[in-house]
């Protein structure tokens, strides 16, 4: 049996989906953002499953630019956080409501 | 092989991810980041982007992970997040409505609507640019994407000034935190949570 493209596609849409749910229940932002990187990451493997399945470079490229702003987020998201952490006494991401969000 | 290898990246992907997910402590939920980040990393050598797989290790388990566990034991790891109580009720059913949508539509895309990927293939295979993975990446990435590049570079450099800005601490008359005594009140145990100063 041969791993084809679909096989990482399921398995990049699998680890979305536990990604997003992630995002929709747990309420530690720390936890929060881990999910947000297993979402980018499903998304990276889709690219390099659709460079692989379609030969150029173009999907490792753009995988390559994906790293970097997810980098840059990371710094800032816990920034924010630590940042908040100082002025309020918990960090449960409904206490966030500063901006009455 | 090639099947068996996917199959086992597969186990250790999900598994990481199912344990960030229902993880109380923050700091296992990052180690299991970790394995699902290493389980991407070999799914990516399967794929033949080496470079990307040596990246992803460096910068993901290597920087962006150690960031996690920085903020983590600076915040102090005592507020778990116990999962068993539900502070805005009817969330955990939506949510299970809205992330079975997700899976549903992605997989119903997937399997049913198309077989296999569509789009039409790059007349420039890898194999015939010759040289290896990283060369090429390198070529193209420092030839046909310059501009992309310089603007990550100032991307990063307004990171790191926006995040020196935010997590600075401020001196002299704008100290804004009076809250903070009742944050040492409420941590259970101040004498052990590796407070050396």
């Amino acid at each position: 049996m041969e791993v084809t493209t679909t096989w990482y596609l399921v398995l990049a849409a699998v680890l979305f989906t536990i990604g997003a749910v992630g995002v929709l229940i747990r309420r530690n932002p720390l936890v929060l953002f881990m999910c947000v990187e297993l979402m980018l990451n499903a998304v990276t493997l889709t690219f390099v499953a659709f460079n692989s399945a379609l030969g150029g470079l173009g999907g490792q490229m753009a995988v390559f630019f994906a790293l970097v702003v997810a980098a840059a987020e990371v710094v800032i998201g816990l920034a924010i956080i630590v940042a908040i952490a100082r002025r309020q006494p918990t960090t449960a991401i409904d206490d966030f409501s500063g901006l009455k969000g | 092989m090639e099947l068996a290898v996917f199959i086992i990246c597969s186990a250790i992907v999900l598994s990481g991810a199912l344990g960030v997910l229902i993880a109380n402590n923050p700091v296992h939920a990052a180690l299991f980041l970790v394995e699902t980040l290493f389980g991407i990393a070999v799914l990516f050598i399967l794929l033949d982007a080496t470079f990307l797989a040596a990246v992803q290790v460096v910068v993901y388990a290597g920087a962006i992970v150690i960031l996690f566990l920085f903020v983590i034991m600076l915040l102090g790891v005592d507020r778990a997040d116990d999962l068993g109580i539900e502070p805005i009720s009817g969330q955990r059913p939506l949510t299970i409505v809205i992330g079975s949508s997700i899976l549903g539509l992605m997989l119903t895309t997937l399997l049913i609507s198309v077989s296999g990927p569509t789009g039409t293939s790059t007349s420039v295979s890898e194999v015939s640019l010759g040289g290896t993975n990283t060369k090429n990446l390198g070529g193209t990435l420092f030839h046909d994407h310059l501009f992309a590049v310089e603007l990550t570079a100032l991307l990063l450099t307004v990171a790191i000034v926006g995040a020196i800005a935010l997590a600075r601490r401020l001196k002299g008359p704008l100290q804004p935190i009076p809250i903070l005594e009742t944050t040492n009140d409420e941590r259970p145990s101040p004498e052990d949570n590796g407070d050396v100063e």
